[in-house]
């Protein structure tokens, strides 16, 4: 009965949700600030003294910046999902002859469209500082696609602290180590000069490989096993993550 | 009243239990509200009247006994009393960054029914909104937010209506706007089940008002008959003093009354200095 009416329901609240970020569209400037200010610094201050190995240090850094944009993105859908708990909103939904499951899915695609917008905006800021990429689209659509899959995996993440927090700051907290995350990979400076155990991390956890992967693509390398590698990541923590937050989702529905 | 009275009760609960870990809180509630009836659920904080609406509303289920809405069981068939409910928790359930009438498209989308856009209009009109339509939600009173709330009820004219401490946490004046919404919503034949702490409330709306203490229902029965259960009254002659509430609200109420009594009031109040 209620399969039937999860695409219109999903998209309903969704529409919802989309005019919340509309109606704050502070959230989505927040959201780009961090890591527009982060690559100003890295190229205009700490940047000369950078040895990337390539000659244009912003096309360097941009997939590392991407990837920060969308941790820090994330937390609002942990924030919107806390307010909607506490409201009692999602109490009169969940009353509602509706697919109960729409309502966590309306949260997850808005958290998509909000953070395809701030890379937009990153993007774009990018290119006024020197960014260039002869990517064709078929690329380009590529590193969207990483990028896609890579947030709806942290947006399933971000579900759990939204669900089960008792605070605005415990909603939003998990999202900092998120964000340095990419400190400690090839974001902002090659592997190799990294001492041997912090090398071994960087090289081993998913920012490197998503970061390589979307540099690769932009840059018209051939893409290798990083490219296998970042979508093994996104789509095992998107896995994960989505099982958990679904688990979360019945045990609060049953409190 | 007897036709009513005839028909199967629109909610049966029938030794309804609940327990929080070792917390008793529900031991073997009973009860049934007929169709078309105001029935209030009084009791203190704590009692268990929002467990009971949760327990009806299909958000938590039962330990034990059966609870039925419209017939329908609301263990084994809650998709189905999901349609014939709706609920207004104990917190304006209100969407506060949309407009008021974007609240009731919302709601009218998700029952899936045809011109949402009418029907939300049609609302606003019927519940004083009309003007505040098109404002956000933040910006709304208490009352108004209230109003909205149980607007947004009765889209799609469920039969039954929870409404969970409809009251709580507004003033006076918004508690007589809550009061009109309710009475306005039995006269077209919802069968309502409120919850409330306050006295003057079941007193004034309920048809029918059970108390709930420790888990259990001690009384059941009509005004008159719960009076009863108590020795009659003596008869007394006090003089006919003006409560505060009629103070308040002919002092900070619209219309002539209302400025014939702050005229007075101004008159009447000592001036500090001359």
């Amino acid at each position: 009965m209620t399969a039937t009416h999860f695409v219109g329901d999903t998209a309903v609240l969704t529409g919802r949700s989309l005019r919340h970020v509309s109606r704050s569209m502070d959230t989505i400037i927040t959201t780009a600030v961090t890591p527009i200010a982060m690559m100003l610094l890295f190229v205009y201050v700490l940047g000369g003294a950078i040895n990337s190995g390539s000659d244009n240090y912003v096309t360097y850094l941009l997939p590392g910046i991407l990837i920060i944009t969308i941790a820090s993105g994330i937390s609002y859908t942990a924030y919107r999902l806390f307010l909607d708990m506490q409201g009692g909103i999602f109490e009169r939904f969940h009353s509602m002859p509706i697919a109960r499951s729409s309502v966590l899915w309306a949260h997850v695609l808005t958290s998509v469209v909000a953070n395809l917008i701030s890379i937009v905006v990153v993007v774009l800021v990018a290119l006024l500082m020197g960014f260039r990429s002869g990517a064709g689209v078929l690329a380009w659509l590529g590193v969207a696609g990483i990028l896609v899959l890579f947030t709806l995996a942290l947006t399933w993440f971000a579900v759990i602290p939204g669900l089960t927090a008792t605070s605005i700051d415990g909603a939003t907290a998990f999202s900092y180590p998120l964000i340095f995350l990419p400190f400690i990979s090839s974001a902002f400076v090659p592997t190799e000069t990294m001492p041997g155990p912090v090398r071994w991390f960087a090289e081993n956890q998913p920012v490197t490989s998503i970061v390589n992967a979307v540099r690769d693509l932009l840059a018209q390398r051939p893409v290798g096993t990083d490219l296998w590698l970042a979508l093994a990541w996104c789509g095992g923590i998107l896995v994960l993550a989505f099982v958990l937050a679904m688990a979360t989702y019945r045990r609060r529905l049953s409190a | 009243m007897t036709a009513t009275q005839l028909q199967a009760p629109a909610i049966r609960v029938q030794g309804l239990k609940k327990s929080y870990k070792d917390l008793r809180v529900l031991n073997g509630v009973d009860f049934d509200v007929a169709g078309g009836s105001i029935f209030a659920l009084l009791g203190s904080n704590g009692a268990g009247k929002t467990t009971v609406v949760r327990i009806l509303s299909t958000l938590i289920t039962s330990d034990g006994g059966t609870a039925e809405v419209s017939g329908l069981d609301v263990a084994t068939r809650p998709g189905e009393v999901r349609e014939a409910i709706s609920l207004t928790g104990q917190f304006a359930a209100v969407d506060e960054i949309l407009t008021g009438r974007e609240n009731l498209v919302l709601v009218a989308q998700l029952r899936h029914l045809p011109e949402p856009g009418a029907i939300a209009d049609a609302l606003l009109a019927r519940f004083a909104l009309t003007e505040a339509g098109t404002r956000k939600v933040s910006t709304y009173s208490g009352g108004m937010r209230r109003r909205l709330d149980i607007a947004m009820s009765l889209i799609g004219n469920p039969p039954v209506v929870f409404l969970d401490e409809p009251t709580t946490g507004l003033d006076p004046q918004g508690r007589l706007e809550v009061w009109a919404a309710v009475r306005e919503l039995a006269s077209q034949g919802t069968t309502v089940l409120l919850t409330t702490q306050y006295l003057d409330e079941a007193e004034q709306l309920a048809d029918r008002i059970a108390i709930l203490h420790d888990g259990r229902i001690l009384v059941n029965g009509t005004l008159a008959e719960l009076k009863k259960l108590l020795p009659p009254a003596t008869v007394e002659y006090v003089e006919k003093q003006p409560t505060l509430e009629d103070v308040f609200l002919s002092l900070v109420g619209k219309g002539e009354d209302a400025d014939a009594a702050r005229s007075a009031a101004s008159a009447a109040t000592p001036k500090e200095k001359s």
